[in-house]
């Protein structure tokens, strides 16, 4: 095979990352004294500039490079932009939280860089090595921050059990990938389609690949059965990772997601549609009922993100009817498309709310900490009704939309196939959307009606403030103005 | 839009712009510009109701849709007017006494803390009553319906904090809304079976409709345009307060006097009469529902009447008279006498509103004393309030040449004429009732207005509480100018209005299309041979049975409570169970309160105890709420924390992955 020179342009925002990760690196090995000041303002600038390199340097037109490693797309671009941007919330957000607890070390700012480096790859990669490679730059840099808290048992533990979980579930994928290279002869996302399509490749191969593949996705996602780590890891990791881990990856797993299954195994729909809606049926009533039962708010929220990723697969799956795409399956896709973005947003200001009650020796993590916070700040009560409402999927809030457009979606597809379950589908869906709406509703109801126990002041940033204010104020805007945001996932969806 | 329409429909806004002023801004505004603003708004809409009047007088007409508020499938919800002269003629009553109420209104509540409210009340009224007559269609009938309902509740219960006046306020909303049950059920039988709410087109249905039946109870044929009519007059029977229904309007005299005057005796409650008069395409066609209509409003006539006699609140004594008159109205209703409906609708409207303004007069000058018992010889101290009194009485009791002569003598000549199933028995309780009518119009004359000043004594004693410190003095005194000028203002109609109107109205075809009569039916048709002019009618009137019936009322009235005032008394003592049964209202209230008030409440509970408590709040919420609150602590017991746990879930969830789905490979 001979060497082509691949187009380094169309890679440009994760060579910029990749590169400026290690000026980082050089950058605080040197700076002694403020060398974690440094690292938080050139990792802020790094992604910053990275959403920017998304958004203008990238094609419109669909390419590939690295050997067809690597695609270059819209979808990708608005993608890798949103990581970007959420990852430095997070960074924002969770700076003061790391400082206090003394572990905002220099490492924490560049392991978080790489983690968003390998998400950044894995919406990017089309190519079942460079997924791999993406997907294990993620995990890793994810485990480590998991347990950056090394002298608390809890955060140790948690990064544990995330590893060895990760592992074997990365062991599973990659089983599923040699299988489909056993099969198709390929690793190339699109060689693969055409394989299959061309029906050269062995059904029962394929069909077990595709099992093992699905698997290290909903792992990623954290979907019943593949949640368990999810609850501890939340629980366990530093608020301010929770926070990261919560957020951005999802957004990756949902393109890794999208990648394989529909640009890559669309001729096995009919069977991934059907797992599809068995992870996101248990996930949605498992998540639910299990939130009801938490106190302690970052495991509600890790439930709560478990229920919602079941809601995103609802809608990935509706694209299929009996194993054929339609013009109603933009529709589907795009709809999971904005409840992954749309979850991003609330998970973020729900976890940043989390932090902005923390501070120095103090770890807010239960719902009874959000007890009086209308005494304690009105404004961050109101965000937090905001956030609540909107997770809880009331109208006129980004949840809202979000829920409906994947009930829609579900239900134009029973429209199309007449087929009853659809039906059954939405309704089920709809009825755990409201048992959701008691856990949600319940940290409103704390907020306002109880008294504090925790009377003394938010010590938060006034950066942290506006941020998280900003952010709990777009949930609304976006809420009350959704269709700009589902036509950016139409449009990059369909390029 | 052309010029007229616009007109059309500043006639009904003007008022509601004023409501909203005097409504939203009163405090802003202040006291003056509240009262300015409503009074000028409503003078607008006289001014308008006068033009429009003169283009209908011309000869023209106008049927048509401005505005279509909602589609549903075929059914349009429109917003338009129907300008015919049956309109025309009320809005002009509406206009001119709602006019004469604002001014009066002035002096009546100028001392009130809700001056400003009140008057946005009455604006409103004005307005929501000008778009239930002036309406095209059944759903603005309807919404001018219940707005003029919603209206009258809140002016009941203007003193708010009154608890009878809380009390009569809920009691009206109530049994209104038995009425308004059966006027739906009859809007939607007529949406059902003609697909459409506007009047031209349901009449213009009729010959298939008339021929439609629906079965009711199992397999009974109802002739569908009977039972139509019966709900329709179910809900006239709420609004225009006739028996049963009637228990809601003495009660409404809780509320100040100039609504009494304007909703419950001119206006709002000869909706219902209006009602059935627009619909009379429909009742033309049911014999049945017309004699119910008759016995029903015949009954209302008399025994309403009874009870006017041994009232002493002043307010109740006009109120049952106005209860017995709405029964004179449905009568010629019942026996399609229409127009004649219609024309005593408009003469008791002005002789009705002058009589109840200047009860308000009198308790004015008797600072809020309502009882007549405590009055007397009020005649040298108030004399506009008692020329004009006895103007209203005379109206009232029909005596010759006053308006309510020619509209009360025709209805009972039309119902001799008439063939109607039960004719017979209402001929006997209007004539009867032109005797009683006398005799308690008279007495309450007598009482206020004649014999020994009685206030003397019960001054002391009568104290109000709802302000009225500006008057000093201890005797009564005649009323401000804004007070006793609309007294006299309404006292030219009722004089005249009826020797002008009645040529035109009744036997003129003034009517025209607007209202239907079928020629069988036609009992006004029998007096039309004999009218020659109202000059006439009312000489020949001097020599009829009613008006030897209603001299014997006042000369019993006269005897009784001015020659020998100990009689009565003795009466009362003599026919004991009779004196109670009318001092029980028939006992209609206790029976409601037995068996309908109590009777709910019961339901109520059972409802409430059974259904709300135990199966929704125990069974469903609570219920739901258990079950998943275990199930969530079931799901919790399996988060145990054991990392080979975790891993070995993952690995049977692939083991059921590979299971479903491989094997289907």
């Amino acid at each position: 095979m001979d060497f082509v020179m691949p187009d380094f342009r169309l890679a440009a925002p994760e060579l910029f990352v990749a590169a400026m990760s290690l000026v980082i690196l050089m950058v605080t090995s040197f700076a002694k004294s403020r060398a974690r000041s440094a690292a938080f303002w050139l990792c802020e600038f790094t992604l910053l500039a990275a959403v920017f390199l998304t958004l203008f340097s990238g094609t419109v037109d669909r390419a590939q490079t690295f050997s067809g490693m690597y695609i270059s797309d819209l979808l990708g671009g608005f993608l890798k932009a949103v990581v970007c941007l959420s990852v430095a919330v997070v960074l924002q957000y969770g700076r003061a939280y790391m400082a206090d607890r003394k572990i905002d070390s220099p490492e924490y700012y560049i392991l978080v860089l790489f983690a968003a480096l390998g998400m950044m790859v894995l919406i990017s990669a089309s190519h079942f090595v460079s997924i791999y490679l993406g997907l294990e730059l993620m995990s890793l840099a994810l485990y480590a921050l998991v347990a950056i808290d090394r002298d608390n048992p809890r955060s140790t533990e948690a990064g544990m059990k995330y590893f060895v979980l990760g592992a074997l579930a990365s062991g599973l994928l990659l089983y599923g990938m040699s299988m489909l290279y056993g099969a198709t002869g390929s690793l190339q996302i699109h060689e693969i389609s055409q394989r299959i399509y061309e029906r050269s490749a062995n059904d029962m191969v394929v069909v077990f690949g595709l099992v093992f593949v699905l698997v290290g996705i909903a792992f990623k996602l954290g979907v019943v059965p593949f949640h368990m780590w999810v609850p501890d890891v939340y629980h366990g990791a530093p608020t301010a990772v929770t926070l990261l881990v919560s957020s951005a990856p999802k957004i990756a797993a949902f393109a890794m997601a999208f990648r394989i299954l529909v640009l890559g195994l669309f001729d096995l729909a009919e069977q991934w549609q059907m797992m599809l809606m068995l992870l996101a049926v248990g996930s949605i009533v498992l998540g639910n009922l299990a939130a009801v039962a938490q106190t302690n708010i970052k495991r509600m929220l890790a439930y709560s993100g478990i229920s919602h990723m079941g809601f995103m697969l609802l809608g990935l799956m509706s694209g299929v009817v009996k194993g054929e795409g339609g013009t109603y399956a933009v529709n589907a896709y795009s709809s999971a498309m904005f409840y992954a973005v749309a979850y991003v947003m609330m998970t973020l200001a729900a976890f940043g709310m989390v932090i902005l009650l923390s501070r120095a020796g103090f770890e807010a993590e239960n719902v009874d900490d959000f007890k009086g916070l209308n005494q304690r700040s009105p404004w961050f009560a109101g965000m937090m009704l905001i956030v609540m409402f909107s997770m809880a999927g009331i109208p006129f809030f980004v949840g809202f939309f979000a829920k409906l457009s994947v009930l829609q979606a579900v239900v134009a597809a029973g429209n199309v196939s007449g087929q009853a379950l659809y039906y059954w589908l939405a309704g089920l869906a709809v009825l755990m959307s409201a048992v959701g709406a008691y856990y949600y509703l319940r940290v409103v109801k704390v907020m306002y009606f109880d008294d504090a126990v925790d009377t003394s002041p938010l010590t938060a940033t006034l950066g942290t403030r506006t941020l998280l204010s900003a952010n709990a104020l777009s949930i609304a805007a976006v809420g009350l103005l959704p269709n700009w945001l589902m036509q950016i996932c139409a449009f990059t969806l369909l390029h | 839009m052309s010029e007229m329409e616009k007109l059309y429909l500043i006639v009904p806004l003007a008022p509601l712009v004023g409501a909203i002023f005097a409504g939203l801004f009163g405090k802003l505004i202040g006291r003056t510009a509240s009262h300015v603003v409503t009074i000028l708004g409503v003078a607008v809409a006289f001014v308008a109701s006068v033009v429009v009047f003169q283009d209908v007088q011309a000869g023209n007409s106008y049927n048509g849709s401005i505005y279509t508020w909602a589609t549903a499938g075929d059914l349009r919800l429109e917003l338009g007017f129907l300008i015919d002269k049956l309109t025309v003629m009320m809005m002009l009553v509406v206009t001119f006494v709602s006019l004469m109420v604002h001014i009066y209104t002035i002096g009546y509540m100028h001392a009130d803390p809700g001056y400003q409210r009140f008057f946005s009340y009455i604006s409103l009224f004005t307005f929501s009553m000008l778009m239930l007559v002036m309406s095209n269609n059944f759903v603005q009938l309807f919404f001018g319906w219940e707005a003029v309902g919603l209206v009258s509740y809140l002016l009941i219960g203007f003193w708010y904090t009154k608890s009878t006046a809380i009390y009569a306020n809920l009691k009206a909303f109530l049994v209104n809304r038995v009425g308004d049950f059966g006027f739906l059920l009859g809007i939607g039988l007529i949406a059902a079976h003609t697909g459409s709410l506007d009047y031209a087109t349901v009449f213009s249905k009729l010959p298939e409709l008339s021929v439609k039946t629906i079965s009711l109870f199992g397999d009974s044929a109802w002739p569908l345009l009977t039972v139509v009519c019966i709900c329709l007059f179910v809900g006239a029977m709420g609004k225009s307060a006739q028996v049963p229904l009637h228990v809601w309007l003495p009660d409404s005299m809780e509320g100040p006097t100039p609504i009494s005057a304007l909703i419950h005796a001119a206006t709002m409650v000869t909706a219902g009469i209006f009602m059935v008069t627009r619909m009379s395409p429909l009742f033309e066609v049911s014999e049945t529902a017309r004699a119910f209509v008759l016995v029903i409003g015949a009954t209302t006539a008399l025994f309403m009447g009874f009870l006017g006699i041994i009232q002493n609140d002043i307010k109740r004594v006009v109120a049952y008279s106005t209860l017995s008159q709405l029964g004179y109205m449905t009568v010629a209703l019942g026996v399609s006498a229409y127009s004649a409906a219609v024309f005593h609708l408009m003469t008791h409207a002005f002789f009705k509103a002058l009589l109840f303004l200047a009860a308000g007069s009198v308790i004015i000058g008797m600072h809020h004393e309502q009882d007549i018992r405590r009055m007397g010889g009020l005649w040298k101290r108030m004399p506009i309030t008692w020329i004009t009194s006895l103007i209203g009485s005379l109206a009232l009791i029909g005596f010759p040449f006053m308006a309510g002569f020619f509209s009360k003598d025709s209805i009972i000549e039309a119902v001799a004429a008439s063939h109607t199933l039960g004719a017979k028995y209402a001929y006997a309780c209007v004539l009867i009732g032109v005797f009683v009518t006398a005799f308690y119009s008279f007495r309450m004359y007598f009482l206020v207005f004649h014999g020994r000043e009685r206030f003397h004594a019960a001054h002391a004693e009568a104290h109000d509480d709802h302000g009225h410190g500006a008057h000093g003095g201890e005797v009564p005194h005649e009323s401000p100018w804004v007070v006793w000028l609309p007294l006299v203002l309404l006292a030219v109609p009722s004089v005249v209005i009826g020797y002008l109107a009645i040529g035109p109205m009744l036997f003129g075809d003034w009517f025209g299309a607007s209202i239907v009569v079928h020629e069988g039916n036609n009992a006004l048709a029998h007096l039309e041979a004999h009218f020659t002019s109202a000059f006439g009618m009312a000489i020949h009137g001097f020599m009829t049975l009613p008006f030897a019936l209603a001299m014997a009322g006042v000369a019993t009235a006269a005897y009784f409570y001015l020659v020998k005032p100990e009689i009565p008394a003795r009466i009362a003592t003599a026919f004991g169970p009779v004196y109670r049964l009318l001092e029980n209202k028939y006992y209609f209230d206790r029976f409601n309160e037995i068996v309908f008030a109590a009777g709910s409440r019961a339901l109520g509970k059972v409802f409430w105890k059974a259904g709300d408590q135990a199966v929704i709040d125990g069974l469903l919420v609570n219920g739901t709420a258990k079950i998943i609150g275990g199930f969530a602590q079931i799901i919790r017991y399996f988060q145990t924390g054991h990392l080979y746990q975790y891993a070995f879930t993952i690995i049977i969830g692939v083991v059921v992955l590979l299971a479903f789905w491989g094997s289907r490979g």
